[in-house]
């Protein structure tokens, strides 16, 4: 009796400690995207989501072109539907696009989209267009583990208007096989007198990238350069240039605004941090692969990703990109946060403060939203709460392509990525760098107002035509400043106040 | 017999033109009188506010209108030349003759936009195959899409590339529809090539030829997709043309009324202004 009390203690035993296996396999064999972890249960896991029944009903979503966003919107569309019954139309829309493609039918009262991806910092325009997430989601596990920082975010006066599905920020990359190679430490020691380091200030990372600019220093038979950077026009370049203006412009003595004085609403994009920064941009254009000067995000994915740069910043897609099993510099990388820089303006004094300072940019990232006048709004929550679901995010972190991103606090545990063969220093860099991030006291938040696309196109337009010779720097953000000042009166100084507050709070850590 | 049927008849045409003409031009007229834009999105009354902005604090618009006139000039008198040698080439008894009008024809019936994707890929300065080619020669790599002013000259290749075929159809059709009397008068007179060119085929193939350059430009004018793949206006604003600036202010800054305000002043400029190369091409080409 004692023996088979035993053995049946013993197959429950099996059975408890095995059911998760078999579990996830059952899930993971119709689902090989999510074969690594198989389905982690949850209130929009694999199985929750196979007990909707939404037949006969068709959602419809407008999001970004593949594969950026574009390929796991649809992947996961597909997979929702065979779980569900839905019928699931994924429309894919080119970047510059999809702005306008929701704002149209907004406007005119229409839903010809149940879901509509865009970027975090549309969330002013479109917040009046979309419905505010449910409770029930809000309160979920899995969104319970999203950072402060991208609740903040996804939301508006303390309302969620974006469904949490990616988090951004931009942070260095450099090729860690030469920045921590003895040889070319001591070949730097020697021809230039300074160490060779992961870059501090911006001024480093300037020589070091002009000093490895030109030559094949891996010795792959090609020409390798400086630093792979975003700076074609209209291609989120206004992005790249607030990473390399916050070091300079983002003065923690002096809370009340980085883009404008939240005071006087006093455009600040032609003092001299914004000006110096774009000096450094405008230098940078000697120390970029030939045509760096048109590299768009692809481009730039593209250029770090495949070998041919010592640095670049931007979003992780570029890192991740890099670390895929099938690059060429697969744990050949590392993770810092931006670059520095060795004095700070300070606007109340009018003059720079020495010493070091540092800040992160939390850059707009993919953001996606429910339409209001959708009429199938339930299973448009489901489909993003599956979309986001733990096992969906886990898979779709790891491949570069999708760039979907770290957003939650399990992202930032070094293990995440060891698991799909990072090299543990390596992952433990990128989730330090990320971590180190989210605690700074110094951060700067992407501009949020209404009319941030004529703010933005007006700074890239500018940025632009220093870079290509056509205007001085001052001169350039003089223009700037100048068209900030019109749109800043078109629109109305207190619109632009009230919502510019919101992020201003953020930033001086009031929220 | 009552001719006030006939007014019945033209009923659908005159509301097919409403329609798809005249409708649009009266809404953009009202819209660019309008601030429409993402944070106002209404049909409000401003008044001429965006003229006013557009004439005296946009210089923008006017850069980039007189950078169009200088690539859409450059490219429809490039194509004309082109177009017009080919055609001259294949109206002739030669081998191969319907091979070769086939073969010119292809840039022509290519996607453009696909087709300018595969010119930047030819024209990226440090991974494309003709900065590779001259590389191998000795040459140091060309900016092709990062100089300001060689990045001109890519588009206007590209765009002549594409549409020179355009030119060499009609230029051909033309030639093939001339009298042969003239030629033969010619001939028998003992006229060289050059002379009968001079004096018979490009006389003769004047009004064509005015056609197929007004045709062009408005089309050349209206270039859009080649600058938005190839260089997005870049670098800086240095190959932005007047509909890429109205596709800008528009559909990515969402300014609605202040674009409808931009277009409305093109059209009335491009109307001025293709009316008057008209005559002047008239005046020149055709003698009485």
């Amino acid at each position: 009796m004692k023996t088979i009390k035993t053995y049946v203690v013993a197959l429950i035993s099996a059975l408890l400690v095995l059911s998760p296996v078999a579990y996830a396999d059952k899930w993971s064999d119709q689902f090989p995207h999510i074969k690594a972890t198989g389905d982690i249960p949850g209130d929009c896991s694999y199985d929750a989501m196979s007990k909707k029944n939404y037949k006969g009903k068709t959602l419809k979503i407008n999001t970004h072109a593949v594969p950026v966003m574009g390929e796991p919107t649809a992947l996961h569309a597909e997979q929702f539907a065979k779980l569900t019954g839905a019928k699931v139309d994924v429309t894919h829309t080119p970047a510059g696009d999809l702005y306008a493609k929701a704002m149209v039918p907004f406007q005119a009262g229409q839903a010809p989209y149940d879901i509509v991806f865009g970027f975090s910092n549309f969330i002013n325009d479109w917040k009046r267009y979309l419905e505010p997430v449910p409770k029930k989601y809000v309160e979920m596990k899995q969104m319970q583990d999203v950072t402060p920082s991208h609740i903040g975010i996804a939301s508006w006066d303390g309302v969620m208007y974006q469904f949490p599905v990616d988090g951004d920020r931009h942070y260095l990359k450099y090729r860690k096989d030469v920045i921590d190679n003895p040889e070319y430490q001591k070949k730097y020691k020697a021809d230039t007198g300074k160490e060779l380091r992961v870059p501090q200030t911006w001024k480093e990372y300037g020589e070091m990238a002009a000093y490895f600019n030109g030559w094949d220093w891996d010795g792959d038979g090609e020409k390798e350069y400086g630093s792979a950077e975003v700076m074609k026009k209209d291609d989120l370049m206004y992005a790249a240039f607030y990473s390399r203006s916050a070091a300079y412009s983002k003065n923690p003595k002096t809370p009340g605004g980085f883009f404008f004085d939240l005071k006087t609403m006093k455009p600040l994009i032609n003092n001299p941090g914004f000006v110096e920064a774009l000096t450094d941009w405008v230098a940078a254009t000697k120390y970029v692969p030939p045509g760096g000067i048109n590299f768009g995000l692809g481009d730039e994915i593209g250029s770090f990703g495949g070998g041919q740069t010592l640095f670049s910043f931007s979003w992780d897609d570029a890192f991740v990109a890099a670390m895929q099993p099938d690059s060429p510099i697969n744990n050949k990388v590392g993770a810092a946060q931006l670059p520095g820089a060795m004095k700070v303006w300070n606007r109340s004094t009018n003059s720079w403060d020495e010493g070091f300072n540092q800040a992160p940019f939390f850059v707009w990232g993919w953001a996606v939203g429910v339409a209001k006048k959708s009429k199938e709004k339930e299973m448009a929550f489901d489909y993003l709460c599956f979309f986001a679901n733990e096992a969906n995010h886990q898979a779709d972190i790891g491949i570069g392509r999708f760039g979907v991103n770290p957003f939650r606090n399990d992202d930032f545990k070094a293990d995440v990525w060891t698991q799909i063969g990072w090299d543990k220093d390596i992952a433990q860099s990128y989730v330090d760098t990320l971590a180190q991030m989210e605690d700074s006291k110094n951060r700067v938040f992407p501009l949020r107002v209404p009319g941030t696309f004529e703010f933005n196109a007006a700074l890239a337009t500018a940025a632009a035509k220093a870079l290509a010779g056509q205007l001085s720097p001052q001169a350039a953000l003089d223009e700037a400043a100048k068209q900030w000042e019109d749109i800043l009166n078109r629109v109305g100084k207190d619109n632009v106040r009230a919502a510019y507050s919101v992020g201003v709070a953020m930033e001086d850590n009031k929220l | 017999m009552n001719f006030k049927h006939k007014y019945v008849f033209l009923f659908p045409g005159l509301f097919v033109l409403i329609g798809i003409l005249i409708f649009p031009i009266i809404f953009t007229i009202r819209l660019s009188l309008s601030g429409w834009n993402s944070y106002t999105p209404e049909m409000n009354f401003i008044g001429i506010t965006n003229y006013i902005r557009l004439f005296t604090d946009d210089p923008r618009f006017w850069e980039s209108f007189f950078r169009l006139s200088f690539l859409s000039v450059t490219t429809v008198v490039l194509q004309y030349i082109i177009g017009f040698a080919l055609a001259l080439i294949v109206w002739r008894e030669i081998k191969f003759k319907r091979f070769f009008r086939v073969i010119f024809l292809i840039p022509m019936m290519t996607t453009p936009v696909i087709m300018t994707v595969i010119w930047r890929t030819f024209f990226h300065e440090s991974l494309g195959p003709v900065n590779d080619l001259l590389g191998n020669l000795g040459v140091e790599p060309i900016l092709w899409l990062s100089d300001p002013v060689i990045a001109k000259f890519t588009v206007i290749i590209v765009e002549v590339w594409q549409w020179t075929p355009f030119m060499f159809l009609l230029l051909l059709a033309g030639l093939l529809s001339l009298p042969k009397e003239p030629f033969l008068a010619a001939a028998i007179d003992g006229a060289s090539s050059i002379r009968k060119f001079v004096y018979v085929t490009f006389p003769l193939m004047a009004p064509i030829s005015i056609g197929a350059i007004i045709i062009r430009l408005i089309e050349a004018s209206k270039i859009m997709d080649t600058v938005f793949v190839l260089t997005s206006g870049g670098p800086g604003t240095a190959t932005e043309t007047s509909s890429f600036y109205i596709y800008i202010k528009g559909l990515r800054e969402f300014q609605m009324g202040y674009a409808a305000t931009l277009s409305f002043t093109y059209l009335v400029i491009m109307i001025i202004s293709l009316t008057i190369i008209a005559k002047v091409l008239t005046k020149l080409m055709i003698k009485e």
